[in-house]
């Protein structure tokens, strides 16, 4: 039987001013029979209990392999996707319920980019048109017209102002990219959650990309939730780090800490296995292989997820899901048997 | 060194467009020993995809021009006929695609892709077949072997998936494995398991890997040798240490620059290559890297946008493509990089 320790309390509670709360979040898709009435059969339970927080001009990263679910996370966090359970907080105000027309002015503060440049852009439409959308749905009417002001942001974001009359496909991958982030940008949003923003890029067009991302962070005391699978440009970017495995955090901490000293045995497995563009340094590491497959969401193993997975597994794994404490000043992780593992 | 297990030299793929000639690989040449593995670097559109289809004939001569030459194990393949070609591909050398969803047969059972496989290129009946097969999986890791075999590719993760693609490649023996991109479509643990089959399986066999990719961890992890290719050339050629701590080109330090690393923390600040990679219809004139290249400037008269630069070695197992001196290159080297290019020599 599984057992919930009670004293599992938010872990904002203690960060003060955070611009964004995310408190126990759940999502859970739901599974519908074929029959008639498409009864309920099952759930696939994308995300689990999910808590964090983020406070103004940092960046959390979320990382994970696939089916961790850390894009639903910011996208329900965003709230194009309805939580199941939870709660969300956005500068005080909780945003879990909102209708979709209490959401409209919300959409000034927090903004989303997608990975895929090719298919977040109407290619029907004008970078003008594009980047020029927010004033339209917000009705902001920037003071020197909407022209002067795309054109400014286009110039902000690396791309040619005089160009704002071109369509997507007459620009290539990275300055599609760039577009997504002119039009993330227009209304000066605290929160952007950025969906593996560069993960389709080129290595020199993604390093234009990364930079820019911070420029813009420095220059509009931006909130990034940075989620990647690439573990190497999460913690280029990111503050702090969230490591999700099957809809679950499994620790998160200062990014250096995920890093240099992670205690669980999944981010020890996930960072070991990352190569690292250095031969000598590389060829040095010892590696942790993880064996099996990623278990189904559908029917995620009782106790602490990962367990079918981890070298460390006991009984109590089986039991009792493992609770996200806080094992030193701000690093927490969900395990019962954490142990400190130098890596790099 | 004996003759290299691979040998290609001058190697050219053109394909006509209506907009122009596309020169997707434009005189490439390196070589692999048995035991060795090769990793040809770049970036979307530098010709390294192409090049390795061509070394194992899949392109289709109707639609392009393929010149140069390939040599597998003495015997040489641009001018050899299709059923020559055929006839090695799958037996001598083999390769791996990036995507196994799409490289493998929807409708068919793994044991039934793998056998016809084997029965391509081996008389035997199709029990001792399913025997090898069976064998193979279990060899490349994959639990149940004997269940798998009557399953469809879409029951599989994509990392068994690949470890199917693996097994069929391997499954007659072959001394050359072309890799394209083999982990690219994998999450990092599945990555590291991959790595470490294809690692295992060159120290069994002392198969030569060609390991065609982008992510610079991997190749510093496998590779003993590095092209690196920009806009269908080779740009620099050297042992794995050179590349990543004495490496001359411009184009392969941009590369190095613009990889963030797991090791180093924030702050430290990304140095991308400015611009967008060339269109191979209309090549610049000189130097491909030219319009990139922040050091242009250094070479006298205009050398970098009217001459095209040679392939030249700089020791025994390094060449470079560039105009710049020897001794400038190792200067901004030094600089760019900070302490590895200074601490051996």
């Amino acid at each position: 039987m599984t057992v919930v320790d009670e004293s599992n309390t938010s872990i904002a509670a203690d960060r003060g001013d955070a611009l964004l709360r995310v408190d126990q979040l759940q999502k859970y898709f739901p599974i519908t029979g074929n029959g008639l009435l498409r009864r309920r059969i099952g759930d696939v339970r994308a995300v689990e209990d999910i808590s964090f927080d983020v406070v103004p001009g940092e960046t959390l990263g979320i990382v994970g392999e696939s089916g961790c679910g850390k894009s639903t996370a910011g996208r329900t966090i965003m709230r194009l996707l309805e939580p199941t359970g939870g709660r969300i907080e956005f500068d005080g105000r909780d945003i879990t319920k909102l209708s979709r027309r209490e959401l409209v002015p919300l959409r000034r503060e927090m903004q989303m980019i997608f990975q895929d440049p090719y298919s977040s852009l109407n290619p029907r439409h004008t970078v003008g048109t594009i980047i020029s959308a927010p004033f339209k749905v917000q009705g902001v009417k920037p003071a020197r017209g909407v022209q002067a002001e795309v054109q400014d942001l286009m110039a902000r974001v690396g791309l040619n102002p005089e160009h704002f009359n071109r369509y997507p496909n007459e620009f290539s991958g990275g300055q599609r990219q760039r577009i997504g982030i002119a039009r993330a940008i227009a209304l000066r949003p605290k929160l952007i959650v950025c969906d593996e923003p560069v993960s389709a890029l080129d290595v020199s067009i993604q390093a234009q990309v990364v930079n820019l991302l911070e420029d813009l962070q420095d220059e509009f005391q931006l909130a990034y939730i940075f989620i990647a699978h690439d573990l190497s440009v999460v913690r280029h970017i990111s503050d702090r780090v969230a490591v999700m495995y099957l809809g679950r955090i499994m620790e998160l901490a200062e990014s250096d800490k995920i890093y240099k000293a992670p205690l669980h045995p999944y981010t020890h497995a996930l960072t070991s296995a990352v190569p690292l563009p250095d031969p000598r340094a590389e060829r040095k590491r010892e590696r942790i292989i993880l064996t099996g497959d990623l278990p189904s969401p559908i029917n995620p193993p009782s106790g602490c997820v990962f367990r079918t997975r981890c070298p460390k597994a006991q009984q109590r794994c089986t039991d009792e899901i493992p609770l996200l404490r806080e094992f030193s000043p701000g690093h927490y992780g969900a395990c019962h048997f954490p142990e400190e593992r130098k890596l790099v | 060194m004996s003759q290299p297990f691979l040998d290609v030299k001058e190697l050219r793929v053109q394909f006509p467009t209506e907009d122009g000639i596309v020169n997707a690989v434009d005189g490439v040449s390196f070589s692999v020993q048995k035991n060795e593995t090769l990793a040809i670097v770049g970036e979307s559109g530098s010709g390294k995809s192409v090049t390795a289809q061509a070394v194992m004939g899949l392109i289709n001569r109707k639609s392009a021009t393929i010149t140069g030459e390939v040599f597998l194990d003495g015997e040489e393949l641009v001018s050899a006929s299709k059923e020559q070609v055929r006839s090695l591909r799958g037996k001598r050398m083999a390769m791996i695609f990036q995507d196994p969803l799409s490289s493998l047969h929807p409708f068919y059972s793994i044991g039934r892709q793998l056998v016809e496989a084997i029965k391509v290129h081996q008389d035997i009946s199709k029990a001792k077949a399913l025997g090898i097969s069976r064998d193979m999986l279990d060899r490349v890791g994959i639990p149940n072997p004997e269940r798998r075999l009557k399953d469809y590719p879409h029951n599989l993760s994509g990392g068994m998936r690949q470890r199917v693609m693996i097994a069929m490649a391997l499954l007659n023996d072959p001394e050359l494995l072309i890799a394209d991109e083999p982990t690219t479509a994998l999450d990092v643990t599945v990555q590291a398991q991959i790595i470490e089959l294809l690692r295992g399986l060159q120290k069994e066999f002392g198969t030569a890997i060609v390991l065609i990719t982008h992510d610079l961890g991997v190749v510093a992890d496998m590779a003993d040798q590095v092209v690196v290719m920009y806009g269908g050339r080779v740009v620099e050629n050297a042992g794995i240490e050179d590349i990543y701590y004495r490496p001359e080109m411009p184009y392969t330090w941009g590369l190095l620059g613009s990889v963030p690393r797991m090791d180093v923390g924030r702050h430290e600040r990304l140095e991308p290559i400015p611009g967008q990679p060339p269109s191979l219809i209309r090549l610049p004139k000189g130097c491909v890297f030219r319009p990139r290249c922040p050091y242009h400037e250094l070479v006298p008269g205009n050398r970098c946008d009217d001459e095209r630069p040679d392939l030249v070695p700089t020791s025994a197992s390094h060449a470079v493509r560039c105009h710049l001196e020897p001794a400038q290159r190792r200067e901004i080297a030094a600089e760019r990089l900070g302490s590895p290019a200074m601490e051996e020599t």
